[in-house]
């Protein structure tokens, strides 16, 4: 489904050059839910996002369900992510301005949709991570958790192929943070959505099919679990 | 997916309050201070009620008896004698009318004393201008004839002195000892249309000093001369500065002019060289333009600039949210969209609020009675360039920081 091959990512200051990854290889397949670890500014976020397409990599190729990503236009670009993609940010990332009903509304916006449409499979999505009674209310008025549930709805409700999920439970407590989990495994049981996560907790990552590794930019290690 | 753009500018107004208000406010306040001065401008310039045939006249005004070498200058309005021999001569002219500047006068009636302008004119200024009667009639050249003690006044003498209402044709007011039938009433138009206006009009020949015998160049009285079409402006004004020169010099006691300077002008150069600047009726006009642009400019450049200022201090402090748009599948293209939706749906409310604002000072002002008969309106063609313009410049505010925004990789967006 996933496939990097060679990748290479500078970050160029005037003073400095930061090697963020660092000749990284790794073939994720179809429905397969992948975890990554490494200490922080080993370069987790930044793989997520090349592989998002949010960023471009320095050097390397990335091949997404079958199609070579190279020199996309940015109408191509922005289709792939609004079909195939489903983002999970480590801060929520949610529009301070739209309700949450609008915010999870968001990648349907960008498809033919109608407003009714859009308006159910919303409420279905939220109703998913339980919050079908804060559908009215502001991010603001909403507590970490169920922001990031918020986004975990956004991220679903266009039924990607792909969910890239940036420390989904960073912010939460155990509890909480286990629920999370569940909705993932769930959503790559069902509907085989395929899965990468960066985690920091040993548990979480336990509870996916694969775990790598990242320090200083650099794959280090491969675990397979038989869950 | 336009409901959809409407819906997210409402909310994001709704949520964005001072940034709304400064947007808003900016707009409608230039955009009415301009529509309420268009609407000055227009009040004094155009060929308004009474002088709907302001477009095809013109005005002597002004006459000049200069000593070009020992200096010395009589300046003002012409006599009679002058306008008779040498304005009322002119052959491609289709009527000529004169009228004495206003004067006031006090008078009394109904208890009160009024303090009124009073005007003496000939009876061809009611065939130039386009007074409507509320009654009565105008005087002819035939009242002019039998020496008819006559005199018209508009609505608001009529109010003051016979009671409001109340019909004045056929009665008789004291005016500078002279006992006046009055033989028409009119809606009166406001001091603005300076050449026209006063509260009392009396037939020239009931002058006491009969100025026609007067032989002076410098008087009382100005003239109107309306041609038969605009077209022949040029034509009247050309025979005029050919007569001018050919007009024989007059003595006044120990003042000896060797020059005379008149001409025949437009409404506007007449009063644009009155008001603002010397003679010459070309390069008054150009300086008055050179004025009103500069004004204009230094005056919409501001509000300009905010607007410019706010939109993208609007767009850049909405780089995440641009960063998770382009992150759930917005292409450029269609954020750009956005932000020009957007900044067209402020403009329109911007709009919308200044006619408001100013159809509000209008009315007020109007019947306030600071200027009485105030005529003031909106000119909708004003509006319209207003607003396109004000439309522009938020397009080009609004487009050029979303294009470069939505060109920013998401992740560069988003980090803010
Ligand atoms: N825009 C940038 N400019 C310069 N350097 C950057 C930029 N973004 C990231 N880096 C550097 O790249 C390296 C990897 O950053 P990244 O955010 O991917 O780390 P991470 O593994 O996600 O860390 P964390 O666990 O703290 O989220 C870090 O050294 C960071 O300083
Ligand atoms: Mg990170």
């Amino acid at each position: 489904m996933i496939h990097l091959s060679n990748i290479e990512k500078v970050y160029r200051t005037e003073t400095i050059e930061t090697l963020a990854l660092n000749n990284i290889s790794l073939s994720i397949e179809k429905g397969e839910f992948l975890s990554i670890m490494g200490p922080s500014g080993s370069g987790k976020s930044t793989l997520l996002n090349i592989m998002g397409l949010l960023d471009e990599p320095t050097k390397g190729r990335i091949r997404l369900d079958q199609e070579e990503i190279d020199d996309f236009s940015d109408k191509k670009l922005s289709r792939f992510r609004n079909q195939k993609i489903g983002f999970i940010f480590q801060s929520y990332h949610l529009i301070n301005d739209l309700p949450v009903l609008d915010n999870v509304e968001l990648p349907l916006l960008y498809r033919n949709v109608s407003a009714g449409e859009r308006r159910r499979l919303a409420s279905a999505a939220l109703e998913k991570v339980g919050l079908s009674n804060r559908m009215k209310h502001y991010p603001s008025q909403l507590s970490g958790g169920q922001k990031q549930r918020v986004a975990i709805a956004r991220a679903i409700v266009g039924k990607p192929e792909i969910i890239l999920a940036d420390e989904p439970t960073g912010n939460l407590d155990s509890a909480m943070g286990n629920e999370i989990m569940e909705i993932l495994e769930n959503l790559n049981r069902t509907d085989h959505t395929t899965i990468v996560m960066v985690t920091h907790d040993e548990n979480m990552a336990r509870r996916t099919h694969r775990l790598v590794r990242l320090f200083d930019g650099s794959l280090v290690s491969s675990n397979t679990f038989v869950n | 997916m336009l409901t959809n753009y409407l819906k997210i500018t409402l909310a994001v107004m709704k949520r964005r309050k001072m940034f709304t208000f400064i947007t808003l406010f900016g707009i409608s306040m230039t955009l009415s201070i301009l529509i309420v001065l268009t609407a000055f401008y227009e009040h004094i310039f155009s060929g308004n009620y009474p002088e709907v045939n302001r477009d095809r006249c013109l005005y002597a005004t002004l006459l000049e008896e200069q000593n070009t070498k020992e200096g010395g200058m009589r300046r003002g309005p012409m006599s009679l004698y002058y306008i008779n021999n040498y304005i009322k001569t002119l052959k491609t002219p289709e009527k000529t009318a004169f009228s004495t500047v206003p004067n006031t006068i006090n008078i009394y009636g109904n208890g009160k004393k009024l303090r009124l302008f009073f005007k003496y004119t000939d009876p061809v200024f009611w065939e130039i201008t386009r007074f409507e009667f509320l009654e009565g009639k105008a005087y002819t050249q035939k009242d002019v004839d039998n020496n008819e003690q006559v005199v018209i006044i508009n609505t608001d003498t009529r109010d003051d002195y016979f009671g409001k209402g109340v019909s004045a044709v056929g009665k008789t007011m004291e005016i500078n000892g002279q006992s006046l039938k009055v033989i028409g009433v009119i809606r009166g138009c406001p001091i603005t249309r300076l050449v026209v206006a006063a509260d009392l009009y009396i037939p020239y020949h009931l002058q006491k000093r009969a100025s026609e015998e007067v032989k002076e160049y410098n008087g009382g009285y100005t003239a109107i001369v309306m041609a038969k079409t605009p077209a022949d402006l040029p034509k009247i004004q050309q025979e005029y500065a050919e007569v001018v020169p050919r007009i024989p010099l007059l003595t006044y006691g120990g003042f000896t002019p060797d020059r005379l300077n008149a001409g025949l002008s437009t409404y506007f150069d007449s009063i644009v060289r009155d008001m603002f600047f010397g003679s010459g009726d070309g390069s008054a006009r150009a300086r008055f333009y050179l004025f009103v642009t500069i004004f204009a400019l230094l005056f919409m450049s501001l509000p300009a600039i905010n607007l410019v200022n706010i939109n993208i201090s609007r767009i850049l402090e909405r780089a995440s949210e641009i960063g998770i748009r382009k992150a759930f599948g917005a292409s450029a293209q269609k954020l750009v969209t956005q932000f020009v939706i957007e900044n067209i749906i402020l403009t329109i409310f911007g709009g919308l609020l200044a006619i408001l604002i100013s159809a509000v000072f209008i009315w007020w002002f109007n019947s306030s009675h600071l200027i009485p008969y105030a005529d003031l309106a909106i000119n909708w063609t004003v509006v319209a360039v207003a607003l396109t313009l004000s439309l522009i410049f938020g397009l080009m505010s609004g487009v050029y920081p979303a294009w470069r925004m939505s060109r920013l990789p998401a992740v560069e967006a988003l980090r803010g």
